[in-house]
């Protein structure tokens, strides 16, 4: 490049803006994807997946703080009505700051949502002046006082002594700047709201209505009240009581544990400024549980996740973080996965669109069918004959393609309606054999057959044990499930269950004069009992019994009927409610890898340094370092030795026999002669290799100086070889 | 018993409008009065006034500079979050905006002197200018020359200027180690039961005579007075609870002189009212909605201190059990309650003599991270990868505080803790997973 300057100088050329390309997501999806040719396909597939997941759940998510906000929202318009009034009450009683204490639950990472969709709401319908502020932009009050002026005003705000305030003050911004006061905040408002007012001229104050949207309240949130630094709060709060009379002020704690903690942070002279209200919000695992219903346990997505996948998640739920949106994440990096890595994806889509893209199948992709686990036990299945021209014939592949996929769909579409009636009946029962939350139920019907459970079986036998007006409120709530369902499986069951329903309830009237009260006493009596107690020993020693009673005496008409229900669920169960694996071509849709999941979402750095030192072929992939037993060759970096030697040590580890060590091993590794006088003996070279080790070793935190003895470090971690 | 204040340099019917706004402080505004002096004179230099909470210290000074009509200029320290605001303040109310915007940006003591003396030699005090500084008490913890010269300001600027301090706390607690001019100090002292009954009838309902009102204060005053002596606090209580202490008189079952009926009706409604809105478990607008209530619908409404639960990861709950034991007992006992083979060993071979007294009573004690998650990983029942999110569970239980960190937020190296959780709290916890802490614990061995 040339430039027409004459001077001698710097020249900085920007590359032209056409030259720098800057990669799409599609292009980093494609990048380094198994199967190629159908990328893009699959990105698409993905993409709309993900945006229906995406906009499904924040749906849900609004619906079920709709609830909460909207009486949170209550709160705020009477308490700002109430400050109109003027009686004798109001004026001899302290002004107290109304202020909702909500309780959120412990996970942190959900509540910014909740908050975004707060302050929206209350824009909308309360009042334009909302700020909300997180504890770790307010360590101190005249941050916090900041925080609230410039979010509620809309400035810039100067803090007088900040001296990287003073730096930004010089870029002239000195005009705008305001002083750091609530008397600001109260000008400010007098002058917005007189604004608003003098908007609508000629109108008469009429209505206690108009009253209120003249008066808006400030609302400020803190959205973590359990991190604010209690003297700050307490200093904010005494401030603005102050100004109760002037400015409407109101606040919402946002609060993690319990609300028990704001008595905790705040003394009593401090909270008697504030005039507090509770609200709950709904917890973490009703939420979760509302999620899989609408996420997992439905038909609209044609992705899903095996079992050991689902398990994964959940557990990271349960026991790492009760957070939904980092259970969605899992989702999404789940589908992410699957798309990327499974070129047969492209099958994981609509039934219509899945049909259509099977004709558009290459041949590498007809191959990976036949390699697929699920169709090779398929082809055992079939004759000869077929199976020849399975393997051979291509179109006629893609029409048993087409079928397959078809019957995965059928499968699906009756899987989940009986999944839930099955959760119906048994969720009921005492000690909840087969889970209380549906997801048990699925997480169990995912892995294997649940009919040969033990737990299905014991389950079955309680039901047997049903007495006929719960019986038939069960039954009654299975019909209506299976009500909506558009299969024909579905609908032929329903017919039949009805008739069910309608024979017992016949027997009601029927057998009312037949049956003495007594023997339905015995009916009911034992699984009364068995509510009550809980312990297992008892449980099966009535079981027995009972078992034994029902052989002696003849069935009833109601336990015939009974039975005929039952066997007809059981029968339902067995034909819809297969696990995944055993259906064909189940591959496409359902994604597998486990341990991909944890290893993205679960990280464990503390292995994987271990396993770089421990092992260094794994990620070096040097043949050199290659051995067998796991011992560390002596030609590894000289930081996986060092780490070897140390394991062998105490807690208290002796540098210079440590020295000693390491060169004896790495004087063999250059393959000095052991006999000669040299060898081991510690030069200036090896001297210096060793205490770099040991440095990158106490940098890593396994070793660290002690003053205990000297010449020795101290080792951090425990166990060794 | 009224003494009507007087003064040679204010008119009588002044003073004697102050006297009617200051019951029960009139020996302590006549003091001032007389401190004050006539307004062309000079004052003395600083006064300190110290008393209690909702003493009347604010009041009595606010009525007595508005009704005498002296300049002054009112300044709460809560709220001066850096100095140039109390500057400014002072400057605003003295002089007018012009003023205030003449200090430099950050300015120092030196710059308020400046632009005071420059101010006040364009228009000096005619009469005695009073600055009023409230919750003084927050003044030692600024600049520590601020206060010795706030002390001494009549001095600085050559302006009859007074400072007045008012303070919930001694003067002996703010005299600086280098010594200071010494103010003049007044004590307010704390009102008596009768002085509150006089001081509370004032402001009776409109609508209701006087003797009533001064009857149901009478009665507010036998429950609460044991508890509450806050001024303000006890006026919130009666405006609260009046309109149910006129409720047999709506209703007519009853005339406003039959006062032992109206007790009988008020005082276990007053009660309550200790235990709920007092300590506000229940806020004052709860309150007032279930006064409204039927009695037997109000049971229902918890207060704040009953919700104690909190849900929390399987994890997260086993971390706070270990970090409870790591807190509550000594570590050379760990051996004995984590080591699977550790013998039959007695609690009084651990015993040293200086423990004999319960560590529950001591409090929690500070632990390394290494000691807790040795802990939490011999009563976890799984074995489980030291993964990422068990160590960021630990910061998460820091946040909630639940736990708290002890050593500096720079130090990352061997980080410690302590547990902040009662022991209520962590039985609940463990119950939940089944974990039978007291068994754990070298306090209940
Ligand atoms: N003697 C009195 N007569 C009438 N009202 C009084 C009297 N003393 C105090 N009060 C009232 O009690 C309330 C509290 O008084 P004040 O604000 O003066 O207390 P304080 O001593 O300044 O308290 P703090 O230390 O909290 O600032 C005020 O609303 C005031 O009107
Ligand atoms: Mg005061």
């Amino acid at each position: 490049m040339s430039t027409s300057s004459v001077s001698k100088g710097c020249f900085v050329f920007k590359p032209s803006a056409k030259k720098r390309k800057t990669l799409s997501p599609k292009d980093y999806f494609s990048d380094g994807c198994e199967g190629a040719e159908n990328s893009d396909v699959r990105f698409k597939l993905c993409q709309d997946l993900w945006d229906k997941i995406k906009t499904d759940t924040e749906v849900l998510q609004d619906e079920l703080n709709r609830k909460i906000l909207d009486s949170l929202l209550d709160f705020t318009r009477k308490c700002s009505s109430t400050r109109q009034h003027s009686d004798w009450a109001l004026q001899m009683r302290a002004s107290e700051i109304p202020t909702a204490a909500l309780v959120l639950g412990v996970n942190v990472p959900d509540h910014d949502m909740t908050f975004q969709s707060l302050s929206e709401l209350l824009q909308q319908s309360v009042t334009p002046h909302v700020a909300s502020v997180q504890a770790k932009e307010c360590g101190a009050l005249k941050h916090l006082m900041k925080r609230v002026l410039e979010r509620l005003m809309d400035t810039v705000v100067a803090v007088d002594d900040d001296e990287e305030e003073a730096a930004e003050q010089t870029n002239g911004q000195v005009h705008k700047s305001v002083h750091c006061s609530l008397n600001t905040l109260c000008d400010w408002y007098n002058t917005v709201t007189k604004k608003s007012n003098s908007g609508t001229p000629g109108k008469k104050r009429s209505s206690p209505v108009k009253d209120e949207q003249q008066q808006p309240p400030v609302v400020v949130i803190f959205k973590d009240l359990e991190a604010f630094n209690p003297r700050v709060l307490q200093d904010f709060i005494l401030i603005c009581s102050r100004y109760i009379d002037r400015l409407p002020l109101m606040f919402i704690f946002g609060i993690a544990t319990s609300p028990s903690t704001i008595q905790h942070m705040l003394p009593h002279s401090v909270s008697s400024l504030l005039c507090i209200e509770l609200f709950q919000s709904l917890s973490c695992t009703q939420h979760l549980a509302t999620v899989i219903d609408k996420l997992i346990l439905t038909n609209d997505f044609p992705f899903k996740l095996n079992s050991k996948v689902m398990q994964v998640l959940i557990s990271i739920f349960l026991y790492h973080d009760f957070s939904v949106r980092n259970f969605i994440k899992g989702v999404q990096l789940a589908l992410l996965e699957h798309f990327h890595s499974q070129p047969l994806s492209v099958l994981c889509c609509k039934k219509k669109d899945a049909q259509l893209n099977v004709m558009q199948l290459s041949h590498r992709n007809l191959e990976r069918i036949k390699q697929l686990p699920s169709f090779k036990r398929y082809i055992e299945k079939q004759e000869p004959q077929e199976q020849a021209s399975l393997l051979n014939d291509d179109t006629h592949l893609k029409e048993v393609c087409k079928k397959l996929i078809k019957d995965l769909h059928k499968y699906h579409k009756n899987y989940y309606p009986i999944l839930s009636c099955l959760h119906t009946l048994t969720s009921s029962l005492p000690r909840y054999p087969l889970g209380k939350q549906i997801r048990e139920l699925h997480l169990t019907c995912l892995e294997k057959n649940v009919w040969e459970n033990e737990d299905y079986q014991s389950a079955m036998k309680l039901l047997k044990m049903l007495a006929k007006d719960e019986l038939i409120t069960l039954l009654q709530r299975c019909a209506e499930i299976l009500q909506p369902v558009k299969s024909k499986k579905i609908k032929e069951a329903l017919v039949h269950l009805e008739e069910l329903l309608a024979k017992l309830k016949q027997l009601d009237t029927a057998a009312a004069a037949e049956t003495s009260p007594t023997v339905e006493e015995t009916i009911t009596s034992p699984m009364k009992n068995l509510q009550k107690k809980t312990d297992l020993f008892q449980l099966q020693k009535t079981l027995l019994e009972m078992n034994e009673s029902r052989r002696s005496k003849k069935l009833s008409p109601f336990e015939v009927l009974r039975n005929e229900a039952l066997d007809f669920i059981d029968d339902l169960v067995k034909k819809h409610l297969s696990p995944p694996e055993s259906h064909t071509l189940n591959e496409v849709c359902y994604y597998s890898s486990s341990a991909t999941v944890r290893r993205h979402l679960n990280a464990t750095p503390r292995t994987c340094i271990q396993a770089a030192l421990s092992s260094p072929y794994y990620y070096l992939q040097n043949e050199n370092l290659k051995t067998e037993d796991g011992s560390v060759s002596n030609a590894a970096p000289d930081i996986c030795i060092a780490y070897k030697l140390h394991l062998e040590c105490g807690r208290l580890i002796n540098l210079c026999d440590w020295l000693e060590a390491y060169s004896t091993v790495v004087s063999a590794a250059e393959g000095n002669d052991p006999d000669s006088d040299n060898f081991g003996k510690v030069d200036d070279v090896k001297h210096a290799r060793f205490i770099r080790a040991v440095s990158e070793l106490e940098f890593l935190g396994f070793i660290k100086s002690t003053k205990q003895k000297t010449d020795h470090v101290a080792r951090l971690t425990w166990g060794g070889c | 018993m009224t003494t009507v204040l007087q003064h040679p340099a204010y008119e009588e019917e002044r003073l004697q409008r102050v006297a009617e706004q200051l019951p029960c402080r009139e020996l302590q505004a006549g003091m001032l009065l007389s401190l004050m002096g006539e307004p062309q004179h000079y004052s003395y230099p600083s006064i300190f006034i110290y008393g209690h909470r909702a003493s009347g210290k604010s009041h009595v000074m606010h009525v007595l500079l508005k009704e005498l009509e002296l300049p002054h200029a009112t300044v709460s320290c809560v709220e001066c979050i850096s100095v140039t605001l109390l500057f400014e303040q002072v400057l605003l109310s003295f002089f007018g905006c012009d003023a205030a915007s003449l200090l430099p940006r950050s300015p120092s003591l030196s710059d308020f002197v400046r632009v005071y003396r420059q101010q006040c030699s364009h228009s000096p005090a005619k009469e005695t200018r009073y600055i009023v500084m409230e919750k003084a008490e927050l003044l030692r913890d600024t600049d520590a020359n601020l206060l010795p010269a706030l002390l001494r300001l009549q001095e600085l600027v050559e302006d009859n200027v007074t400072v007045i301090l008012l303070s919930e706390i001694v003067w002996d607690k703010f005299r600086p180690n280098t010594g200071c001019f010494e103010p003049l100090v007044l004590n307010f002292p704390d009102y008596s039961k009768g002085e509150l009954q006089q001081i509370l009838s004032q402001d009776r309902h409109p609508s209701y005579s006087a003797e009533f009102y001064s009857s149901y204060i009478n009665i507010l005053l036998g429950v609460f007075y044991s508890v509450c002596r806050d001024l303000r606090e006890l006026r919130h209580l009666a405006a609260l609870n009046f309109s149910k202490f006129c409720e047999p008189l709506a209703e007519g079952k009853v005339k406003e002189t039959d006062t032992h009926k109206l007790w009988r009706n008020i005082e276990p409604h007053l009660k309550r009212a200790m235990q709920t809105v007092y300590l506000r478990e229940v806020s004052s607008l709860q309150w007032e909605q279930m006064q409204q209530m039927e009695e037997k619908e109000t049971g229902a409404l918890r207060g704040l201190s009953a919700h104690t639960h909190v849900e929390l990861p399987y994890y997260s709950k086993f971390l706070l059990i270990a970090a409870y034991l790591a807190s509550y007992n000594p570590a050379r006992t760990d051996k004995r309650f984590f080591l699977k083979h550790h013998g039959k060993i007695r609690k009084t071979k651990f015993l040293k003599k200086n423990e004999k007294t319960s560590n529950h009573l001591l409090g929690p004690k500070p632990f390394a991270l290494d000691r807790l998650l040795a802990i939490f990983y011999s009563v976890v029942d799984s074995r489980i990868a030291p993964t990422a999110s068990i160590f960021s569970q630990i910061s998460s239980l820091v946040t909630l505080q639940l736990l708290t960190q002890v050593s500096h937020d720079d130090q990352l190296d061997a980080p410690k803790y302590k547990c902040a959780v009662s022991m209520d709290f962590i039985c609940a916890i463990s119950r939940t997973v089944n974990f039978d802490i007291v068994k754990y614990l070298y306090d209940f061995l």
